[in-house]
């Protein structure tokens, strides 16, 4: 099912859940909600889900306005994070609850919740009572109960968040690999970018009610648009600076009390066009320790002070003061960076970002 | 995502020393023992005093003075019609109560705790303003509303002044803010996410509130039908207020006759057959207690 928002906009007296919300899902994507607490993407969804009415805007699906639409008319199957599973009921009541809603004759009933609870695992399981299970059953249960009418657009809230880290791992890639095989459309409400890299085929980044972005993974991760995409998608996250830009002898560099970097023609063009001063981003992992091997060209490299090391396993996220400027870098774990450690680095300049301080927004994609 | 930070393991606490546990429990089950006695002990006299002519503190004296006297003739009421108007009105009212307090605040309180309309906060503590004027306060008014109700063709022969029905009207009406407050409350303790669920799986909100929220409620529906049924068990004075002669007394006011204010009372009397008004009220909570103990039972995991 093809979804359309259309300046979708929620908002209770005078504060603001979603605020002009425009965008569309086509057949058979997962499209994540990427945000922090509070940023709209959960009020969105509950718009699309017909549960909150919008202020304004319109949510249409396969080119029909759905706005007055009863929740239960829209085709829709939703998980919640906390499950919402019917405590009082047993695993075949919760699974059979919607085909019984649609009175469905009772043979038919049983084929189908048995169908779905064996497609999720849980075939043995349809006596039990919700409390004698565990976490990652009863979310399996809460999917199959979303699955069982045969929905035409699947809704996420936070699904794996109330799992553990490992199971979570492993639900992700089932729910992914579930979407994919019954090519069903599907909106993924995350905080988790982690979540929302792996699973999404396009990701709505939102905050304070707003869409900041909407693309592939991808392009959020090489080519975020606001600085607020550039913050928030990847991890660790990305530092910033505020540098001036300068041109001399042809040359453009990003320059402040601490910093000194040439950069490379394009994107230096394009960050002198705003004229001044400039935020500039650079990921943790195109920052480097300068290499025995090979020696660095000029005007790559800076001096810094290792303050903080925090060992990830395979790598260190080392904390790092360029005279008073702080940055975070991954460092293989086998160069041994211990706290106080005066180390030189090498900036991969051709993947730096710039932003205007004013509008936040990037001067590289606009 | 990445980084999962826990706190170093603490030593745990180990139990107390052995003696000192000791000393803690007998204190307890002493200060529990000394508080409960003279409780145990009234309740001793009472049925003492139910199968013996008189009695002298907890023992029973014949005419003679000495111990000995028992009797069943304080049962003999027993065998009267009397008793039995009284107890079936007694159990009308309680019934009544249980049922109309149990509808109007089941769905009162979810509505209240659910959803939004006009005049919402203004009828909360409205409700519970109203809960603070007592009975005795509004006898009169209700006196000329029971009359009003009275009059009104067929149904006024139920509901109107000295029927069971005003009386148990009345007492479903003084009942209910305490009833849709604590109604609200249980629904105000239940998730958004399974109500969301139902709507979406199909289910109209009536449904929703009949099949799935109510089941949630359960212990709260056992609890108010046991408090209620208390109440219109034991209610005195609103049924003494607005019903006339025996036909339409209930328990407390078919005791309150025995004790005259002429001639001597037979107080083994009035302790059998207040003995025998407790009987409904014990078997009701032997049925009910399971509900009101488990609470929490049936609740989900990881909401």
């Amino acid at each position: 099912m093809r979804v359309e928002l259309d300046n979708l906009s929620k908002s209770w007296d005078d504060v603001i859940g979603a605020d002009r919300i425009t965008l569309d899902i086509a057949d058979g994507e997962l499209v994540a909600f990427l945000g922090p607490s509070g940023c709209g993407k959960t009020t969105t969804l509950l718009m699309v889900a017909g549960i909150y009415k919008p202020t304004g805007g319109t949510i249409s699906f396969d080119g029909l306005v759905v706005n007055e639409v009863a929740p239960k008319d829209r085709g829709i199957g939703m998980v919640f994070q906390s499950y919402a599973l019917y405590p009082h009921m047993s695993v075949f009541g919760n699974i059979s609850y919607p085909l019984r809603l649609k009175k469905l004759d009772k043979g038919d009933i049983k084929e189908k919740v048995q169908a779905v609870a064996d497609m999720m695992g849980i075939g043995d399981l349809l006596d039990r009572k919700i409390a004698q299970l565990s976490g990652g059953q009863q979310q399996r249960v809460a999917l199959g109960r979303a699955l069982v009418k045969q929905p035409d657009l699947l809704l996420f809230d936070e699904p794996l968040s109330n799992l553990d880290a490992r199971l979570r791992l492993t639900m992700r890639g089932e729910i992914k690999r579930l979407q994919e095989d019954l090519g069903i459309t599907s909106i993924y409400v995350t905080h988790d970018q982690v979540e929302a890299m792996t699973m999404a085929d396009r990701i709505a980044v939102m905050s304070n009610g707003v869409l900041q972005a909407y693309d592939v993974p991808e392009a959020l991760y090489d080519r975020p648009k606001t600085l607020f995409v550039a913050a928030f998608v990847g991890n660790p996250p990305m530092n910033f600076f505020d540098v001036d830009i300068t041109r001399d002898n042809g040359d453009f560099r990003a320059k402040s009390d601490a910093i000194d970097l040439v950069l490379p023609r394009d994107r230096g063009e394009k960050a002198a066009a705003a004229d001044g001063k400039v935020i500039m981003g650079m990921r943790p992992e195109d920052i480097d320790l300068v290499g025995d091997a090979t020696p660095p060209a000029e005007g790559l490299t800076l001096d810094g002070e290792a303050v903080v090391v925090e060992p990830l396993g395979r790598e260190d996220l080392v904390g790092i003061s360029i005279n008073g400027v702080e940055m975070r870098v991954l460092v293989d774990k086998t160069r041994g960076v211990a706290v106080g450690d005066t180390i030189t680095l090498v900036f991969n300049t051709s993947r730096a970002q710039f932003f205007d301080p004013e509008s936040e927004k990037s001067l590289l994609w606009a | 995502m990445t980084t999962v930070e826990t706190a170093p393991p603490r030593p745990a606490a180990g139990p107390l020393p052995k003696s000192r546990q000791k000393t803690g429990q007998y204190f307890a089950y002493g200060f529990l023992i000394l508080s409960i006695i003279p409780i145990l002990i009234g309740y001793a006299w009472l049925i003492v005093a139910t199968v013996s002519f008189r009695t002298q503190g907890l023992l029973p004296r014949n005419a003679e003075g000495g111990i000995g006297g028992f009797t069943l003739s304080n049962w003999d009421f027993v065998f009267e019609g009397a008793i039995w108007s009284a107890m079936l009105n007694s159990l009308l009212i309680a019934v009544f109560m249980v049922i109309g307090v149990g509808i109007a605040s089941t769905s009162g309180g979810y509505a209240l705790s659910r959803m939004k309309f006009a005049g919402r906060k203004t009828f909360l503590t409205g409700t519970l303003v109203l809960h603070a004027f007592k009975a005795e306060m509004l006898l009169i008014a209700i006196f000329f509303v029971l009359r009003f109700l009275g009059d009104i063709p067929i149904i006024g022969g139920f509901i109107g002044f000295n029927t069971v029905g005003g009386v148990a009207l009345v007492m479903v009406a003084l009942e209910l803010p305490l009833g849709i407050w604590l109604m609200k409350g249980f629904f105000d303790n239940l998730s958004w996410d399974m109500e969301r669920a139902a709507l979406i799986d199909g289910a109209s909100r009536f449904r929703v509130w009949w099949q799935i929220m109510l089941p949630q409620v359960r212990p709260g529906i056992a609890a108010l039908s046991l408090f209620t049924f208390i109440v219109g068990w034991n209610a005195y004075l609103v049924p003494f207020t607005f019903t006339i002669g025996a036909k339409v007394s209930n328990m407390p006011v078919f005791l309150n006759r025995l004790i005259s204010d002429t001639a001597p009372t037979n107080w083994n009397l009035v302790a059998a057959v207040g003995l025998f008004q407790m009987i409904p009220l014990i078997i009701f909570f032997i049925f009910t207690q399971e509900l009101l103990l488990n609470i929490y039972a049936g609740g989900t995991k990881g909401t």
